[in-house]
C-alpha cells in the first residue's frame, strides 16, 4: 500500500537506524505470568523489569517518585510496586485485584507480562493470566521458602499447560545472600514440582528491590554463575510445538464478499497449511482440499500456527462458523460427552443439570454438567468428593453437550481443548475448562431386545423385580436391616440377592480404592449390577452408604419408575458414632481415614425416599417388617404377576 | 519451522478479535479518531475482511475542535477505502456553545466526547464499538479487557468485566448492553510506529515535523490552527518546527519541537524520548485516577 501523506519513509534515513528497524521486525514475542504470594515482591519485580528495560518515561518516573514519597511505602525510596498497581480501589486496599498486562521490550524480544494476584480467592485471575502465557515466573520469598501458595500457584500453572518455570527466589538481600538458604529452597521446590509434572525449572536468586540478578549480576552473589533473569528470558528458546502438530483452524467467519468468493476465515491453532492440502471439516467429516490461502498481501503458499488467514477449498462443502478445519489424515475428536477439568469463576455455584453455554474455538453449544467426579483442593492437591463447584474451586466432571463438538485434549492444544462456560441468564463468563477427553454415549451401543423379558422372569418367580437401595451413615444399621429383609423375603419364597458394599469390594470392585473417582465408579458398577440382576427378575437389595444425591439419582435413573425403592436408614451421627461397629469413626476422628462420611465428607439425606426408617424409634426387626409391608402394598411380592413369554 | 515476529503475532491477534465481533454482533461500528492508532486499526480491518470490505461503518465523534488537517485526512481516508463514515456532533454541546476555553478541558471533553459518543451509539443502535485504546497507555488501562461490557447507560463496571482466557471472548449481551472492543490492547506505542513504518500506513501529516504557528502557554506549545484560539495578552504566534505525538482537540494538544519529518526519524526520536505520549494530552492530568473515573462514566 502506498503512503499518501508526506514523505513517510525517506531513503536517506540513518543506515544504522534502518538496520535497527529491520531487526525490530524480526523480534519475537514472549508472554509470561508472574505468580507469588502476597508480599513476595511481585509488583516490585515487574516494576523493576520495566524500569531496567527502560519501558518507563521520565514523567512516569517523576509520578512514581512523588507517589513513593507521598505513600512512604519504601521509606522514601522508589517503590516500583506503585507503578503496576493500577486501579484506585486496589491502591486503597494495598492489594492487586485483577489481571494486569504489562509490556516491555529488549533488543531481542517483546514481552507481555500477566500480573496476577496471589490471594486464594483469586484463583480465577491466575488461571486467566496463565491461559495465554508461555512461561511462568514463580516468586518465593527467601525468608519463607516454599509456601502453600507456592504449591497452589505451581499446580495452577501446570494445570494450564505451562511447562517452563523460572523459580525466582527473591529478597536474597534479607537472608544475607546466603547460598545455602537458596540451595535448600531450590531443592525443596524441585522435589515438589516433579510431582505435578513440572520439570523444566530454572532457578535464579534475585533481589527485586536492590536489582541483583535482574538485569545485572551485581557483586552480592558471586556463588551464582547462571544467567540474570532478563538474560534468561531473552535467550530461552520459544517452543514452536504448535507448528509440528496436525493442522487445526477453527472457522471464525465465512467470507462471502461476492457470488464468486467463499472463504473460511480463522486463526490457525496448530500446524501448517499449504495449498493442495487435504482437509476435513469437523464435526461433519466432509473432506476437501485447500485451493488458496488468501491474505490482503496476496495468496500465500503456506501459513503456520498463529496466523490469521482465509482459506478457500476446491469443493463446495458445507462449512460454517464453529466448525474446525483439520488435516484429513489427523482429524480432531468429535463427541457430545466431554470429560473435563473445570475452574469455577462465579459466586453462584456450578450445579449438575443446569444448562450453560460452552464456547470452544468458534463454537458455542449448550452444555450441562451431568456428573462431578471430584474437586481438587488446590492447597493439598487432594481429590475430594463434591456435588457442586463454588467460586475458585476446581473439579473434574462430565459435561453433556446438546450437539457434537470437534476438539482436542487440552494437553495437545490449548485453543481446541480450552473452553469457557457462560451463564445463560446473565451472560457472564462463569467458568473455564480443559477437555481431558471425549466419551461415547452408551446409547450408541444398541440394547439387544430379547424375547424373554424381565417381567417374564420375575413373573416366573411370582414377584416383581425391583431394587431396594439402602442409604445412610456408616454404622446406621443398613446391612443389619437389609439382611433381615432378605431373610423374610426368602422365607416367603421370593428370589433375592443382597449386594453389600464391603463384599462387592472383595471381588468385582477389588481394583477400586477410596479416591473420589473410584468411589463414584464403585457406585456406578453396583448400580449397573443391580439393574442386571433386577432384569433377571430378582428383588435386589443394595446396602451402600452412597452419601451423594447425584450418585443415587444415577442408580435410580437405571430403573423404570416404581421399581426403585430408596430406603433411608436415618440415624444421628452421634448414635452411629457411639455404635461404631467397625471402629471406623475412631480412625476417622484420628485423621487416619480422609473423606469419611459424616466426619470430613458430607452426607446428603434423601429428599424423597420411598421408605424412611428412623432407627431411634424402631428396632432392626421392626424396620425390616416395615419394609416388607411397604413392598407388599406396592404389589412387589404378590403371586399374581405371571407373564408368559 | 517459521517463527512469527512480534508484529505478526499482534496483527494476527487483532484480526482474530475483529472477526469475532463481526461474527457475533449484529451492528458493530469502528470508532475512528483519525490518530495513528485508528490508522493502524483501520489498516488491520482491511486485512481482516479481505477480499471484502470491513462490514461496518466508521464513526467519528467530532468535538468541532479537531485540527483542520485531521478532518481533511478523515474524509480522504473514508473516500479512499470506500467506507461509510458517520460523523456525530453533540447538538446540546453546540447549543450551549461548549468550548475548552470557557468551560475547561474536563467539561468540554465530557460533553463533546463522552456524551457525544453515547448519543451516537444510542442513535444508531450499535451493539459493539471498536476503539483503538492500548493497555500500555495508562495504568488503569492495563487491566481493561479486550471485550469490555457496558451497561445500557454505557457505564464501565470493573467488577462486572469478564475473564478472558486463551483466545475466547464472550460477546453475549443482555438487551441494552453493548461492547467496547479494543483490538490493539496488546500493542505498545513503539509497536504502532514500527507497524506504520513496516506497512507504510498513511497517517495525518501533523505527526511529522513542519513549520507551524504556535503559542507557548502553561508549559505547552499550542498550535494556532484557526482564529478561534483566543490569544492572551502578550501572546504572539511564532513559527516553529514542531510535530504532534498524539492528536486530539487542538487547544488541548501540546506540540513538541522536533525535526523528525520521516517515520524512521520519529521512531529514532521515540527511542531517546523521555516523556510518555499521554503527557501531551491535557485531560489525563486533571486528577490522579481520572482515566478510571472517565471510563466508568462511559469514556472510551
Amino acid at each position: 500500500m502506498a503512503a499518501n501523506g508526506p514523505v513517510a519513509n525517506d531513503a536517506d534515513a540513518n543506515p544504522a537506524l534502518r538496520a535497527y528497524l529491520d531487526g525490530q521486525s524480526r523480534k519475537d514475542l514472549l508472554r509470561f505470568i508472574t505468580c507469588g504470594s502476597v508480599d513476595d515482591g511481585k509488583s516490585t519485580l515487574i516494576g523493576r523489569l520495566l524500569f531496567e528495560a527502560r519501558a518507563l518515561f521520565e514523567d512516569q518516573l517523576t509520578a512514581l517518585e512523588s507517589d513513593s514519597k507521598r505513600l512512604g511505602t519504601q521509606g522514601g525510596e522508589i517503590d516500583f510496586a506503585l507503578l503496576v498497581d493500577g486501579l484506585a480501589a486496589e491502591r486503597e486496599q494495598g492489594i492487586t485485584i485483577d489481571v494486569a498486562y504489562r509490556f516491555f521490550a529488549t533488543e531481542r524480544r517483546k514481552y507481555i507480562v500477566a500480573d496476577t494476584p496471589g490471594h486464594e480467592q483469586y484463583t480465577r485471575n491466575m488461571v486467566t493470566g496463565a491461559s495465554t502465557a508461555d512461561l511462568a515466573i514463580i516468586l518465593i520469598d527467601a525468608r519463607k521458602g516454599v509456601l502453600t501458595q507456592t504449591r497452589r500457584h505451581s499446580y495452577l500453572v501446570s494445570l494450564l499447560g505451562i511447562r517452563r518455570i523460572v523459580l525466582a527466589i527473591n529478597k536474597m538481600d534479607l537472608v544475607d545472600y546466603a547460598q545455602d538458604v537458596y540451595a535448600a529452597i531450590e531443592a525443596s521446590y524441585r522435589e515438589f514440582a516433579a510431582q505435578i509434572d513440572l520439570h523444566d525449572i530454572t532457578s535464579i536468586p534475585v533481589s527485586a528491590l536492590r536489582g541483583d540478578q535482574i538485569t545485572i549480576a551485581g557483586s552480592a552473589m558471586p556463588w551464582y554463575r547462571g544467567p540474570t533473569l532478563l538474560e534468561f528470558l531473552d535467550t530461552v528458546p520459544l517452543i514452536n510445538a504448535d507448528q509440528a502438530q496436525p493442522l487445526r483452524m477453527p472457522v471464525q467467519w465465512v467470507s462471502r464478499p461476492n457470488q464468486e468468493f467463499r472463504g473460511f476465515a480463522g486463526q490457525i491453532a496448530a500446524g501448517v497449511v499449504r495449498s493442495g492440502d487435504a482437509l476435513v471439516a469437523l464435526p461433519s467429516g466432509r473432506e476437501s482440499r485447500v485451493a488458496r490461502i488468501v491474505t490482503a498481501e496476496g495468496d500465500l503458499d503456506e501459513a503456520v500456527a498463529g496466523q490469521s488467514v482465509t482459506l478457500t477449498l476446491t469443493d463446495e462443502i458445507d462449512v460454517s462458523r464453529g466448525d474446525v478445519l483439520a488435516a484429513a489424515a489427523a482429524p480432531t475428536m468429535v463427541a457430545d460427552l466431554l470429560e473435563t477439568t473445570i475452574v469455577w469463576m462465579s459466586d453462584e455455584p456450578m450445579l449438575t443439570g443446569r444448562p450453560y453455554l460452552l464456547k470452544c474455538g468458534a463454537a458455542t453449544v449448550p452444555a450441562s454438567l451431568i456428573r462431578l467426579q471430584h474437586k481438587v483442593d488446590v492447597n493439598t492437591l487432594q481429590e475430594l468428593p463434591a456435588s457442586e463447584l463454588a467460586l475458585n474451586e476446581i473439579g473434574v466432571g462430565l459435561l453433556s453437550l446438546d450437539q457434537p463438538l470437534a476438539f482436542d485434549p487440552y494437553s495437545a492444544n490449548r485453543d481446541t481443548g480450552g473452553f469457557i462456560l457462560i451463564d445463560r441468564l446473565n451472560n457472564s463468563t462463569v467458568g473455564a475448562g480443559l477437555v481431558r477427553g471425549g466419551r461415547q454415549r452408551s446409547e450408541n451401543v444398541h440394547w439387544q431386545a430379547l424375547d424373554v423379558n424381565k417381567d417374564n422372569r420375575a413373573g416366573q418367580k411370582g414377584q416383581r423385580a425391583c431394587v431396594l437401595w439402602f442409604t445412610g451413615l456408616s454404622g446406621a444399621g443398613k446391612s443389619t436391616i437389609a439382611n433381615l429383609v432378605e431373610k423374610q423375603l426368602y422365607a416367603l419364597g421370593r428370589h433375592t440377592y443382597l449386594l453389600d458394599g464391603d463384599n462387592v469390594r472383595h471381588g468385582l470392585n477389588c481394583d477400586l480404592g477410596f479416591t473420589t473417582t473410584d468411589r463414584v465408579e464403585n457406585i456406578r458398577r453396583v448400580a449397573e449390577v443391580a439393574r442386571l440382576m433386577a432384569d433377571a427378575g430378582l428383588i435386589v437389595l443394595v446396602s451402600f452408604i452412597s452419601p451423594f444425591r447425584s450418585e443415587r439419582r444415577v442408580a435410580r435413573a437405571l430403573m423404570p419408575p416404581g421399581e426403585f425403592f430408596e430406603i433411608y436408614v436415618d440415624t444421628t451421627l452421634a448414635d452411629a458414632e457411639s455404635r461404631d461397629p467397625k471402629g471406623l469413626y475412631r480412625k476417622a476422628r484420628a485423621g487416619q481415614l480422609p473423606n469419611f462420611t459424616g466426619i470430613d465428607s458430607p452426607y446428603e439425606p434423601p429428599e424423597h425416599a420411598e421408605i424412611h426408617i428412623q432407627t431411634a424409634s424402631l428396632s432392626a426387626p421392626q424396620a425390616a417388617e416395615q419394609i416388607v409391608a411397604a413392598l407388599r402394598s406396592a404389589g412387589m411380592i404378590d403371586r399374581d404377576w405371571v407373564f408368559l413369554p | 519451522m517459521r517463527r512469527l515476529s512480534h508484529l505478526e503475532r499482534l496483527e494476527a491477534e487483532s484480526i482474530h478479535i475483529m472477526r469475532e465481533v463481526v461474527a457475533e454482533c449484529a451492528r458493530p461500528v469502528m470508532l475512528y479518531s483519525i490518530g495513528k492508532d485508528s490508522s493502524v486499526m483501520l489498516h488491520l480491518a482491511q486485512k481482516a475482511f479481505f477480499p471484502g470490505r470491513p462490514p461496518f461503518p466508521l464513526l467519528h465523534i467530532d468535538t468541532q475542535w479537531k485540527f483542520r488537517e485531521m478532518i481533511e485526512f478523515r474524509d480522504a481516508t473514508a473516500r479512499r477505502l470506500g467506507m461509510d463514515l458517520l460523523v456525530h456532533v453533540n447538538p446540546d454541546g453546540v447549543a450551549m456553545n461548549i468550548n475548552p476555553f470557557v468551560h475547561g478541558s474536563a467539561v468540554h471533553t465530557d460533553v463533546m466526547k463522552t456524551q457525544g459518543l453515547k448519543q451516537a451509539l444510542d442513535r444508531y443502535g450499535f451493539d459493539a464499538a471498536f476503539g483503538g485504546a492500548r493497555r500500555d497507555e495508562e495504568k488503569s488501562r492495563a487491566k481493561e479487557r479486550i471485550f469490555s461490557i457496558r451497561s445500557a447507560q454505557h457505564r464501565w463496571d470493573p467488577k462486572r468485566q469478564r475473564p478472558e482466557l486463551w483466545r475466547l471472548y464472550n460477546t453475549r449481551r443482555s438487551p441494552g448492553e453493548s461492547l467496547r472492543v479494543f483490538p490493539l490492547s496488546n500493542w505498545t506505542e513503539l509497536d504502532i510506529w514500527q507497524y506504520i513504518y513496516q506497512q507504510s500506513i498513511p497517517i495525518v501529516p501533523l505527526y511529522f515535523a513542519a513549520t507551524r504557528p504556535v503559542v507557548e502557554r502553561d508549559g505547552a506549545l499550542l498550535m494556532v490552527d484557526d482564529a478561534r484560539l483566543p490569544l492572551r495578552p502578550g501572546e504572539q504566534p511564532q513559527q516553529r518546527r514542531v510535530r504532534f505525538r498524539t492528536l486530539g482537540c487542538y487547544p488541548l494538544t501540546g506540540a513538541l519541537e522536533s525535526d523528525a519529518a520521516t517515520l524512521p526519524q520519529i521512531i529514532e526520536e521515540m527511542l531517546v524520548s523521555t516523556t510518555s505520549e499521554r503527557q501531551g494530552r491535557v485531560i489525563d492530568r486533571d486528577s490522579g485516577a481520572s482515566m478510571e473515573r472517565k471510563k466508568q462514566e462511559g469514556y472510551f
